[in-house]
This record gives C-alpha cells, structure tokens and sequence, in this order.
C-alpha cells in the first residue's frame, strides 16, 4: 500500500502481520472498491470501509456486529472530516495526534463512548490556526477539562449554553433520483433518496417544530436520535431540539414508482461494426419530466470497453475527455436549452484484430435542478419554542441524479 | 506547525533526544516531546525504552499532557510491568479527584493496563467509581469491570463486582444501564453457563425504557440483549415487539439491524392470524430496503442478513423485487449478494423483469458475476416452471456468443434443467454438442458427458463423443472420469451390440490404471453388475433419478432458525453458526427461536414447529453448485425404482410358461392332464381365494347388494413415479361389461394432455375396449374420474400371478408403466349357473388333487343372504341343503375364458369354511390361443415407444396411435 499505515489498540496489542490478509485481499480484488468488507483470517475477523481513499480497517477477535464496525468507522471518518476539513492522509498526519486522543474518546474497550461532533468538540478543540498560535504562547491546552454537558443529558447531542449574535435556522432538502433506464428509454427501477441537512446556530436551548405541506409522501424515513417519534407517529411533525451546527435530520425513500419523474432522456445510438476497427457513438440528450426547471450540472461518464483504443467526438456544446487508459469518457455538458439539445457524436477507434465488444456501456448521467424537490415534498413552516429570540430561517430545495443509469 | 513534523525525524539519537526533552523544565517542551513519541507509537517504532521519562511528566495539571501519558502507557505498561507499578500512586489520587473528567479517565486506563500487579490496586477505585455520584464516572466504570473480567475474572467475581454491576441495569441513567448491558453481555460471552443477565419482565421493561433515552450504540447493546429473551406468551411478545418498532426508523444501520433481529425473533411466537402480525411484517421492508441505499459496505452486510432474512420470511420483501437490481458500478461482493436475492424472490409474478435483467447482467464485464447471473437463469428456469422455456431459450442466445465461460455455465445450468424438465428440451443437445471442443472447465466437461449418457439412445453418435472424452482419461479431473464412466455404462446398458468395446475399456481405465479408490470402486461396482446380472445393473444405473429441488442452496432449516437469532453478527455474515467459527473454546450457546406460547386458552395452532420446511415435501435431492460427484451417486446408486419389466426377467418368465404348465390347464388342455397339486394354489388358488374373501367382506360395506362387489381405488401408480401424474383406480363389473375405474391426478405443475393407455397382454385378454378418454387437458391440482370398458377380445398370455396386469398410461410428458392385480370376479360371467345335473357330475369328476379347501373368517351372514351376495358378483347357487345343521351351498361361476369354478360352502354360524372344487371346461372354451408356445411371447415388445428396453434386434412395434412417440434421434456435429 502507498499509504502510510496507522494503528490504535484498544484492547490488547494485535500484530501489524494480521494486516498482511488484508493487503493480501486487496491485491486480489481488481479495483480498491472491490475489496471485500469483511474478511476472515485465522484468528481475527477484519472489517473494512473504504473512503476518500482510504481504507479504515478494524480488527476484531469476538463476535460482534459487523454494522456497528462499519457505521463506527464512518463515524471516525466523519469526525475526521469535520475537524480537519478533509478526511486525507496528509490531514492525519498532519493532526496524527488530535486523531489519537479522538480516537481515544470514541472507544473504550470496544463500546463506543462519544460520536457525536457535539460532545467531542467540547473535549478536544479541532484545529485553527489562530489556536494553534494562541496554544504555544500561553502554553494552554486543545483538550477541554470539564466534562461535556451533553455526554450525559437526555439531548446528548447538543451542547449547553450555545451563543450566537445571529440564531440562524436553515434547511436543505436534497433528493437524489437513483434510476436505471434502460435500451428503449422505459423506467427498469427508479427511486428518490431524500435527505434534509440542517445548519442550525442556534442560541440555548431551542425546541423546534417542522412541519410539511404534503407528509404522506414520507413513508420511509429514518431520523436523527432527536426527533420525537411520538410526534411524527401521530402528527407528522418533526419536533426535535436540534445539535448544534450541521446534521443530517431526516433521509426518506420515494420508491413509487409514479412518484419518481425522470427529468432527463438520451438518445444514443453506439455500434461497433463487426471486422473492422470502428464504431459509431452518437447521443443526445434532452429534457423530459423536468417541472419546467433548468436542468443544469449535467456530466455523462461512459466506462467504454476494453477494446475501444480512442474516439474522436464533436460536442454541439460542453466538452469531453477520453482516458485511454481507463477507457473512461466524460462529457462535461452544461445546461440543457431546450432550443438545441446537446449531443456528441462521432467514431471510436478500436483495437484491429479484436473481436468486436459484446455489450454496448451504460451511461452514468449527472444532473442537478435548482430549487426543486422532485418528489414535490414541500416544507410547510418552522416553529420555534423555548427560547424568545426570532430566529433567521430558511429552505433551499435541490434535486441530482444519484445513481442514475442509461443501458444502450 | 503541523503533527507531521513529528514523523521527520529519523537520525540516530532520535531516542536519547527525546529522553533529554522529556526531562525538560519547560512544560510545552514536555507536551511536544511527548506527542514526539505518541507519533512514533503510531506508525509502530518502539519507543518503549522511554517508559520512566514518560511516566514521570504524568502528574500534571495539564489534562491533554496526562491524556498523552495514559496513551503511553496504555501502549506500553504490559511490556514494563515493574515500571508501570510507579504509575498506581497517580491513578489512585487520580480517581479521588473532583473533577469527573479526571476520576472517568483514570479509572478507565487503569483497566486498560493488562498487568496483574496492578489490578489488584484497581479494585478499590473501582468500587467507588461503580457508585460514584456522578453518571459518566458510572458508566466508565461498568465498563471497566469487563476489562477487568477480561484480565482476571475470578479477581471480579471474589470482589462482588458482578452484584454491583447486576445492579446497574436499574440504574437512573440511561447511558448507564446501557454500558451496564454491554459490559454484563460481553461477561456472559464467556461464561455461556451463567445466569448474568437473568432477564424477567421488570428488567426488560427497565431496558425499553433506556432503550428510548440512551445513545445510539447503547440501543445497540440493548437491543441485542432483548433479542436473547424469550417472552412468556405471545402478549408479552406483541408488547416488545410495540415498543421496539420505531428503532426501525434510526437512522444508525446498526440500531436498525438489531431491531430487525428482536423482531424477527419475536413474531415467530405471533400467530399469523394476528393483524398486528400483519403490520409488523409491512413495517420490515422499509428499513430493510432503506439499508441498501447506504454506503457499499453496509449494503453488504444488509444483504447478507437479508438472504436470510427472505429465506425465512420471504413475505417480507416479495414486492421490493426493483431494488435489488445490480448498478454496473456496484461493487462485485455487492452485486453477487444481490443476484442471489433475486433468484429467492424470483416468481411467477415478476419472472419476466428478472430475466431480463439477468440477461442483460450476462453480457457484463466481470467474470465472477457473467458466471452467476448465467446460473441464475438457470435457477429460475428450475424454479418457476413456466420460465423454463423462456430460460433455456435465452441460455440458447448465451450459448450463441460463443464466449467461453458463458457457454460452460450455460451447460452446467442446462444439465440441472433437463434434470428437472426430463424429456422436454432435449432439442437443444446439438448446440450443445456444437460447443464441445470449448469446454475446458470439469464442471462443464463433466455436465456435458451426463447429457450425452443420459440420452444416449437420442444421440446417434453417442459412443463417438464419448469415446473422444475417453481419449485423455487420465488427464481429467475426478469429476469427469467418474461422470464418463456412469455415462459410458449408460450408454452400454441402452445400446449394447455396438458399444461393448467402450465399455470395456472405460473399465479398464477406471479399475487398472486409476489411482483413485472412488473411481476404482465405482468401476468395480459397474464392472461386477454388468457381468453378474444386467437386469440388475439396468435397474440401478438407469433408475429413475429423485427429483431435483426447485430451490438450490437453500440454508438447512435447523441452521436458518439459528442464523435469524444472530441477525446482524457475523455468523449473519458467514451464514454459519458461531460455534463454527468463533475463536478458542468459549463455549457458545446455542439460540433457537422461541416456541409460540399462546396466552389465552386458544388452542395452539398446528403449525408451531419452527422449523420452516414446507410440508408434504419428498425428499429432493438438493443440488449444491459444483458437488456433482455427489449428485451423481445420488442418481446412480438411489434405490431401484420398479421400473417397466426388462427384457431377461421376460425371457426368464417365457420359459417358466413352458414348463408350469398352471395356464393350459386353466384354459383346458383336450388331455386334461392333472398336473401337480401344488400348482393349483399357487396359480389360482390365491387370487381366486382372496378375490373371493373380498367378496365376502361385508363389513366394509363398499359393495353394495345390487352390483358385484367394488374394492376401494387403490393408488396405482404414485405421482413421484410418473412426474406428477398420479393415477388410482379399482375394477368393476357390471350389467355384463367389466371396467377399469381410472382416477386420474396431476400433481405437476404443468398441464397434462394427450392421454392414452395400453395393457400388456395378460391371462384373461383383458383389453380397452376403448380409448383413453380425457376430454379437457389436465391442468395442475386437477383429478379426473374416467371409467375405462375393458374387453376380454385382447391377446392371452399367462402372467404371474395369474391376475397381474401390466399397463402402460402415456401423456404429454412421458410414457408411464405400472402394474396392478385385479380381483377375479370381475371375470365372472352372467350366465355362471350350471345346471343341476350337470353340476352333479362334473362334481365327482375332479380329480382330488384338484381341489382346495379354505375358510373365510367372521361372516356373520346367514345362507340366504350370503347367496344373494354371491349371486350378485355373478357366482351362483345351484343347490342348497342342511346337513347336520349346517346349510350347505353349491356353487357355481363361469370365467369369461369358459372356464366353470365350481364350489362347496359350508356355513356354519359364525364359521362358514369354503371349499373349492377344481374348474372344468364342459362347454366351448371359446376363442383361446392355441397355445402359448406359438406366440414369441415376451420376446417383443408391446408398447411403441422410449425406454421399454427390449431384447436387443427385435425392434418392430405394434400398430399404435402413440407411434408419434418415437422422437427422432439427434445427429450430433463434433
């Protein structure tokens, strides 16, 4: 592996050797995301996630979930993210000791102790500049010295006596369409994942209230611990006394499938011609079921077959690359006006004396529509109790493409 | 600026330096040499030579500088006990300090110090911290009692830590308890035999309460703790079951999974006719599908349980088909999870979605998953019959690409199809047989070599293709020379005349020059059948294969109960129970799903078992992907299936004709010849016998005073035998016409057409007198009542026993051979009463040998009655007289052949004894076969058709409407 290796035990002390089975499964798996999350060795199970380029690995020797594993180490990833910015080698290492003490705080003998950004800000100060700078003078520390007032309370996740000049609300419903359409344009499976992200700076101890215009439409939803069930189950409201700063309130699935518009159509046309060292590539793309929004972010990645050597393509706007090496095309398109639609066509050189490629390669279509929630949910209004301050609100509304495939 | 700068310093006295800053006045010195070794700790160098400088910047007021210590130490104290010791003082004064914090810490890396001499000080501190005032200190210390436990658990249980720790789960806070539960459980892991966590419905309702109010990982260990209850009735079931619903919507997978596990535990004790049974199970899919939209890795784990989870419960997930569809940018172990799903939740309903799909997965890039998706059709095709020409024919189109590993996959699937769907598809053989030069696989080399043996006799150059195999026996792997020797001797057994010499050097290869015992045992096996008894050697090989099951890899029932209770583990992941895999000798104790308790009265319903195998199942021979050896033996060494009559057995009987003479004497010999005694109970005797004490058995009450007696159908001909079709039937004879009461039952799954039947020619010339007629086409389920008229016009010959009827039933499927007796008075005639003189004499004229005596038991009918019974099956009385209180009987009956019974019946009250007289034939005997010398007997063949195998050279058939039958043979290309 290029990547440097950290390790932390927590119980007692496993042999760097046991990662050998892991690099081991790594080289055999073709492309880093095939690595296998789960994998047996003699003694120790390892469970993996890989993220951002990285593989965070644990060890473990007893029966224990491997769900909690995994969610655990996304959360270490998460934490490093929001502390450092990024979750990158160099940012380990650059902070390789602020990543101890955390992980020190988010485990003890393997039961997790502290997770949320909330308490663990309150225990270790994340890194700035000014206070690294303020730290070497006055010789103070970055770990905090009393206990964390969420760490104990029935809101674990909010800290006391927040303050803010401006008490700030804001929410983001953002949907993705995951869809696989397939040769003939039909819809083979189409859902929305939705997530609602809150930033909320908000003073004390606020109790807020959001309400929708059209709940029914949210039948799978999973919440954040601070919700109230109770209230969701016989109202449909989400009452909940928020974290300080980002979270992720809600995410919900729309599954069906008269609900899930597809807001884009291609027309394509690919073929290789049999004993001869060309193919034809030509598709356009165009508006369908778009609510009258622009349609705009649009970027069409093919992963072409291994014969194809390169293409040679003329885009009516946007522009396009071709990796020769991973045989990747991306298409970089823009926005759609309607007027002309965008469209790239032209020849692909194949590789002489190969037989020609059996299947034609699925598009991968990136898009995004401003202010619009393809779902039609649609947030009704927010309420705040306990506290007197009014506080700044907002929603923006934005819907992408998730997974969103087109078979040729 | 950054912590990186730690990592740049490589020169030699790297060490020695960092010793000298340890030491420093300064504090910020101190903390940055510190960090200076946490950094190297990290990447692994051994710092540990630094143990007494480090220890010695511990007692500090600078909380992140005494973090950085306890992290060293941590790291290092079980390497430098002696050293460690200095450490104690400060933990002790540490947990004494006000602040809680500082008290949490040190009690919490003291049980991280895994050195004897030092848990002994812990205890103490310990205590206190258990009943701390303050809540963190608490919990940090529940769990530093299962750190302790881990290091030394007698030390815990002398100390009286687990009481304390019992006590804990009623603690106040939620987060307490919580840790209190996961400390208690991870105790109990390794004592499988204590009652740690006695649960009973106080503490499990203290536990739902916190599991509200606590952290997301302490709902975790709640959660799974709850999941090893077992609730007194199914109320109590309901009740949790209530309360832990809404964990569903968490947004944590873990938390989710573990809710899944309790419910899915639980409703097993609901009974499905609850409504809240009903909710509970449209409350699953949800999350279950929601789990799938997360990060690859979760997915992974989610599907994993999932298969488990709609092997169990396939209700559950039987509409959220779509969402298993494979991404082309799916990661590998997550699209062969989800192809696995799909072919469970593959029906009837949304076959043609998934084909589709599968299709379009086959041309994919990725070899692993082309391979699956093409076994998966070929499950489909296994398991929901009405896509099986659908599958094959897109198999067909795979096979067509020419690419490599999909044809081999293609021929392995097809095998299993034409396991399944015998006699249907055999079209396909030559763009098999087109593909051979490419298959380099065992699997498929050995599949394709079952095809050809299996269908030998439809493949004209059989022998030339299997010959060629023959070529590099020894080359090839076991599975294809065992699989070549069963198809070989297949092939001998239905072509002999031309394939003698294969056969023999086949046994060669596999018995002298092999090295392996399993193929060097089966050739002897073949070898030693063949030589000694090929009847035998045909029933064995060519018996008649188990049916294969429709679903392949399905998970054992016993074990799947078990695997539902670890849910969301990694036996869920391994799908293989703990005790298989986990490490060392922790005992694990075995989980099984609760049994359903009612609470009320309500009866239990029958189907408590939780064992989910489906009922009424025969045994399937379950075949598990590559273990064709064991399929094999399955097919070739199952029992003997009776199957139709074969061709020596036949010969043998032609010649025990000759000799036995019982049949001409029955049919009247001009000479009259008394032949030995002992022929006559042996060949007329019995039936006749038993045919009459059916007659006489009254109590059954199924005959009736105004026709001959009716024996209760019988199943003739069982529905495994015959592929679903299952056939009962019993004879009847009235108003002068004899029939054969027919009914007939599909129990495939498939439509039955094209009904016919034939006799073989039996000792009375019992024929149809008309087709077979089954007017609709037989759907499945579908029972059909059919009343055949038999004539007695048919070609005699003499059977064994007398009264044995072979018959042949054929349908759209196959042909079918069975055989039944049928009761002799049937044959009876109407005009069976002798006249009175006539009867005189022909009574002295029998000879005594002729003669036969037996009783029939508990008639509690009076002279009269039994009379008019007798006479209503057609045996008529002649005479009646009372000697010595007795009555007796003279009796008389003619066969439909002419043949006169006579008969003397005594009764007695409650004691009748029967006396049979020998049969004379005073009248013309009617239209007889000369004599059974002149037909060639069984040398020929009597039903047209596949797979009566006959004498080899006699080919000829009988005029027969089922000539169609005969399927061309396939001219196979090499």
């Amino acid at each position: 592996m290029s990547l440097g290796e950290y390790e932390k035990h927590w119980k007692s002390v496993v042999s760097q050797s046991v990662c050998d089975y892991f690099f081991e499964a790594q080289e055999k798996a073709a492309d880093v995301e095939n690595v296998p999350p789960v994998i047996s060795t003699p003694h120790h199970y390892l469970i993996s996630i890989y993220r951002d380029k990285l593989f965070f690995v644990s060890v473990i020797q007893t029966e224990v979930p491997p769900l909690f594993v995994i969610e655990f180490l996304h959360r270490v990833a998460d934490t490093f993210q929001d502390y450092f910015g990024e979750c990158s080698e160099a940012a380990i290492k650059d902070n390789v000791v602020i990543v101890y003490e955390l992980l020190e705080e988010m485990l003890d003998n393997g039961f997790p102790l502290a997770t949320e950004s909330n308490i663990l800000k309150e225990l270790i100060k994340p890194p700035t500049i000014l206070r690294s700078v303020v730290n070497s003078i006055t010789g103070s520390s970055n770990v905090g010295d009393t206990l964390p007032t969420g760490q104990l309370s029935n809101i674990p996740w909010r800290r006391a006596g927040v303050k803010y000049t401006n008490n700030e609300a804001y929410f983001d419903v953002v949907e993705e369409i995951d869809a696989i359409i397939d040769k003939s344009g039909s819809t083979v499976f189409a859902e929305i994942q939705g997530v609602i992200d809150a930033c909320i700076k908000l003073s004390g101890m606020p109790d807020l209230s959001l309400s929708f215009m059209n709940p029914r439409l949210l039948d799978d939803v999973s919440f954040h611990p601070c919700i109230r069930f109770k209230r969701w189950e016989s109202e449909r409201v989400l009452s909940f006394i928020p974290p300080d700063g980002n979270f992720r309130l809600i995410s919900y699935r729309v599954s069906s499938q008269n609900l899930v518009a597809i807001p884009v159509y291609v027309k394509h046309s690919i073929s290789f011609k049999e004993n001869s060292s060309c193919g034809r590539f030509d598709i356009t793309i165009g508006p369908k079921q778009n609510m009258g929004k622009t349609i705009e972010g649009i970027t069409v990645t093919v992963h072409m077959p291994k014969v194809v050597l390169n293409m040679n393509l003329t885009p009516t706007q946007g522009s396009y690359t071709f990796d020769p090496v991973t045989k990747v095309l991306t298409w970089d398109v823009g926005k759609i006006t309607p007027q002309k639609l965008p469209s790239l066509k032209g020849l692909v050189n194949l590789q002489s004396g190969a037989p020609k490629p059996e299947e034609n390669p699925s598009l991968n279509i990136q898009f995004k529509i401003q202010q619009l929630a393809i779902s039609g949910l649609k947030v009704n209004r927010l309420d705040m109790y306990g506290e007197k301050y009014k506080p700044f609100k907002g929603v923006k509304y934005v819907t992408k493409a998730g997974k969103f495939q087109v078979r040729t | 600026m950054t912590d990186s700068k730690y990592f740049t310093t490589t020169k030699k006295g790297e060490i020695f330096e960092l010793k000298a800053e340890l030491n420093s006045d300064k504090k910020e010195k101190k903390k940055e040499a510190v960090k200076k070794v946490i950094a190297s700790m990290t990447v692994g160098k051994d710092v540990s030579a630094l143990f007494p400088d480090v220890v010695n910047c511990m007692q500090t007021d600078n909380l992140e500088l005494k973090k950085l210590v306890y992290l060293y130490l941590m790291n290092y104290a079980k390497s430098q006990p002696d050293m460690a010791i200095m450490a104690v003082n400060t933990f002790v004064k540490d947990c004494e300090d006000p602040n809680p914090l500082i008290r949490a810490l040190a009690v919490r890396t003291m049980g991280c110090i895994r050195v004897d001499k030092i848990t002994e000080y812990l205890c103490e501190p310990l205590r206190k911290c258990l009943k701390d005032e303050d809540p963190y200190v608490r919990k940090t210390a529940a769990v530093c009692v299962a750190k302790l436990h881990d290091i030394n658990a007698q030390l815990v249980e002398d100390q009286g830590f687990l009481d304390t720790l019992k006590d804990l789960i009623s603690d106040s806070n939620p987060m307490v308890v919580a840790n209190a539960v996961a400390a208690l459980s991870e105790i109990a892991e390794s004592h499988p035999s204590s009652n740690l966590l006695d649960l009973n419905p106080q503490s499990i309702n203290k536990l739902l309460t916190a599991l509200n109010e606590c952290t997301e990982w302490g709902q975790i260990f709640i959660l799974d703790c709850l999941a090893n209850y077992t609730p007194k009735d199914d109320r109590e079931a309901q009740s949790i079951c209530e309360r832990v619903t809404p964990r569903l919507s968490h947004a944590n997978s873990a938390v989710v999974l573990s809710a899944v596990k309790v419910l899915m535990k639980f409703m097993e004790m609901l009974s499905k006719d609850l409504d809240y049974y009903g909710t509970l199970l449209k409350k699953l899919a949800p999350p279950l599908v929601t789990l799938l939209s997360a990060e690859p890795e979760l997915q992974y784990v989610a599907l994993r349980n999932i298969n488990l989870i709609v092997q169990k419960r396939p209700e559950v997930l039987k509409h959220e088909m779509k969402v298993f569809f494979v991404k082309y940018n799916d990661p590998i172990y997550v699209k062969l999870e989800k192809l696995d799903i799909m072919i469970r939740l593959a029906s009837q309903a949304n076959i043609a979605q998934v084909l589709a799909e599968l299709k379009e997965y086959a041309t994919e890039v990725d070899v692993d998953f082309v391979r699956k998706a093409v076994r998966a059709i070929g499950r489909c095709a296994i398991k929901v019959e009405q896509s099986a020409e659908r599958c094959v024919s897109t198999l067909l189109d795979l096979i067509q690409t020419k690419v490599n590993y999909v044809v081999q996959e293609a021929i392995v699937v097809i095998k299993d199809i034409f396991r399944k769907y015998p006699n249907k598809y055999e079209s396909v053989i030559a763009t098999l047989c087109e593909n051979l030069d490419s298959l380099d696989e065992p699997e498929a080399r050995a599949a394709m070599i079952w095809i050809v043996g299996e269908y030998a006799e439809r493949i004209d150059n059989a022998d030339e293709l299997l010959e060629s195999f023959l070529e590099g026996f020894h080359d090839e792997s076991t599975q294809v020379q065992l699989q070549l020797l069963t198809a070989i001797v297949k092939l001998f057994l239905k072509k002999p005349t031309e394939t003698q010499e294969l056969v023999q050097q086949v046994l060669s290869l596999a018995t002298q020059d092999s090295d392996n015992p399993d193929l060097r045992d089966r050739g002897y096996i073949y070898w030693r059948l063949l030589s000694t008894d090929p009847v035998a050697a045909k029933e064995v090989v060519l018996a008649e294969k188990p049916l294969i099951s429709e679903e392949t890899d399905l998970i054992e029932p016993t074990l799947l109960d078990e695997l539902i209770c670890y849910i969301g583990t990694l036996a869920s992941v391994y799908h293989k129970p703990p005790s298989a895999f986990v490490e060392g000798g922790r005992g694990v104790v075995h989980k099984s799903l609760p049994p359903r308790t009612a609470s009320s009265e309500s009866t239990e319903s029958p189907e408590t078992a939780p064992a989910g195998a489906p009922p009424g199942e025969q045994l399937d021979a379950v075949p598990t992907q590559g273990d064709l050896l064991g399929d094999l033996l399955n097919l070739d060494l199952g029992p003997p299936v009776s199957g139709p009559p074969l061709a020596a057995s036949a010969v043998q009987m032609g010649a025990v004709d000759l000799l036995g003479g019982g049949l001409d004497s029955l049919i009247g010999a001009p000479s009259f010849v008394a032949p030995p005694a002992a022929a006559v109970p042996a060949n007329l005797g019995a039936p006749m016998g038993s045919g009459l004490s059916d007659l006489f058995d009254l109590t059954s009450g199924v005959g009736t005073l105004s026709g001959s007696y009716v024996a209760p159908k019988a199943v003739w001909l069982p529905a495994m035998k015959a592929k679903g079709l299952e056939i009962s039937g019993t004879f009847t004879r009235q108003a002068g016409t004899i029939s054969m009461d027919l009914q007939l039952t599909n129990k495939a799954l498939q439509v039955m057409t094209d009904f016919a039947i034939q006799f073989n020619r039996n000792s009375f010339g019992l024929a149809p007198a008309a087709p077979l007629q089954v007017h609709a086409p037989l759907s499945p389920t579908q029972t059909v009542e059919i009343s055949l008229p038999l004539s007695t016009a048919g070609s005699v010959m003499k059977t064994e026993p007398l009264n044995s009827l072979q018959v042949a039933v054929k349908n759209n499927i196959d042909v079918f051979y069975f055989s039944t007796l049928y009761p002799l008075h049937i044959l009876f005639v109407e005009d069976g009463k002798m006249d009175r003189q006539m009867f005189l004499a022909t009574w002295k004229d029998i000879p005594n040998e002729n003669e036969a005596q037996f009783q029939i038991r508990d008639c509690p009918l009076n002279a009269e009655a039994v009379s008019s019974r007798l006479q209503s099956s057609n045996i008529f009385t002649v005479a009646r007289r009372n000697v010595e209180g007795q009555d007796m009987l003279y009796q008389s009956l003619k066969l439909t052949n002419g043949i006169w019974v006579l008969a003397e019946l005594r009764i007695q009250p409650g004691n009748p004894s029967f006396t049979v007289r020998r049969p004379l034939p005073p009248k013309a005997p009617g239209p007889l076969p000369s004599c059974p010398h002149a037909c060639p007997g069984w040398g020929r063949p009597w039903w047209g058709g596949v797979g009566w195998g006959i004498h080899p050279g006699v080919k000829k058939h009988q005029d027969s409407d089922l000539r169609k039958l005969q399927l061309s043979p396939i001219k196979c290309l090499r």
